[in-house]
């Protein structure tokens, strides 16, 4: 069983040369606030830059919590990323899904492309999902429908195909 | 739209939500359903509809009922999920450029 990738793509008015930096070495600056995996506040994020380059957040206390890998490092045209966050929400070493960010010229913009596939490899851990929600995992339905509200109010420029 | 927004679509709605929960706690048959719930049986049936192309629930028949449980694979979820985690990820790094990026 295959799962469609997610794919989404949004212009960023900066050419791809300072759109992969930003996104790459800046990341704590912009990446929102919200599902954490860690208890440790969030001070910072690190991406070393390059292959098998530790990718994750640190935390308050110090705490590093690893998210991924880098895959593959293309400045400033491709980024490709392991994302190893399982359905629980927890770094999961056996689980590699990828996720490629490319960054393309438009005009003196980037048009930047976020694909995150593999998505099948997350079976195991989307069964335990179904089982916390037999269990009653707490809010997590209103969770989802506070992101559904939240998503009506995506810009103009976001795309969800 | 694409599919992979129907997961959290479907779940937008309070009184799907309740199905979903009641579901998702035990597999019950429509009947069961609306005898919980101040929905009609035809509006409970419908919404059940929704939740199964949402890939949400699935149905099986059992003699004369149809019961409805949680769909096994989750993934709808986890997929839908993520998308908006990414969406969320992609507006917060195109405002950050707008301010930071020259």
């Amino acid at each position: 069983m295959t799962i469609a990738p997610i794919l989404r793509t949004i212009e960023v008015a900066v050419p791809p040369e300072r759109a992969f930096e930003l996104f790459s070495s800046r990341m704590h600056d912009w990446w929102p606030i919200g599902h954490s995996i860690s208890d440790d506040p969030r001070v910072a994020i690190e991406m070393e830059p390059h292959v098998g380059g530790w990718w994750g957040q640190i935390g308050e206390k110090g705490t590093r919590s690893q998210w991924g890998k880098g895959l593959a490092w293309n400045p400033p045209g491709r980024l490709l990323l392991a994302w190893q966050i399982n359905a629980e929400w927890q770094f999961d070493p056996a689980l590699v899904t990828e996720l490629e960010l490319s960054f393309t010229p438009v005009g003196r913009n980037s048009l930047v492309t976020l694909e995150h596939r593999d998505l099948e490899r997350f079976g195991e851990s989307a069964e335990k999902i179904v089982e916390q929600l037999r269990n009653g995992w707490p809010g997590v339905i209103h969770a989802f429908a506070d992101l559904a509200d939240g998503r009506l109010e995506c810009a103009p420029a976001c795309s969800t195909d | 739209m694409t599919n992979a927004m129907q997961p959290l679509d479907a779940l937008a709605d309070p009184t799907r939500r309740a199905i979903f929960e009641r579901v998702a706690k035990r597999p019950q048959s429509v009947g069961e359903l609306a005898a919980d719930l101040p929905v009609s049986r035809p509006a409970v049936s419908q919404h059940l509809r929704t939740l199964k192309e949402a890939q949400l629930v699935i149905d099986q028949a059992q003699g004369t009922k149809r019961i409805y449980r949680i769909d096994p694979r989750g993934l709808a979820l986890m997929r839908a999920w993520l998308d908006d985690h990414w969406g969320e990820a992609l507006r917060a790094f195109q405002k950050f450029t707008d301010e930071e990026g020259i």
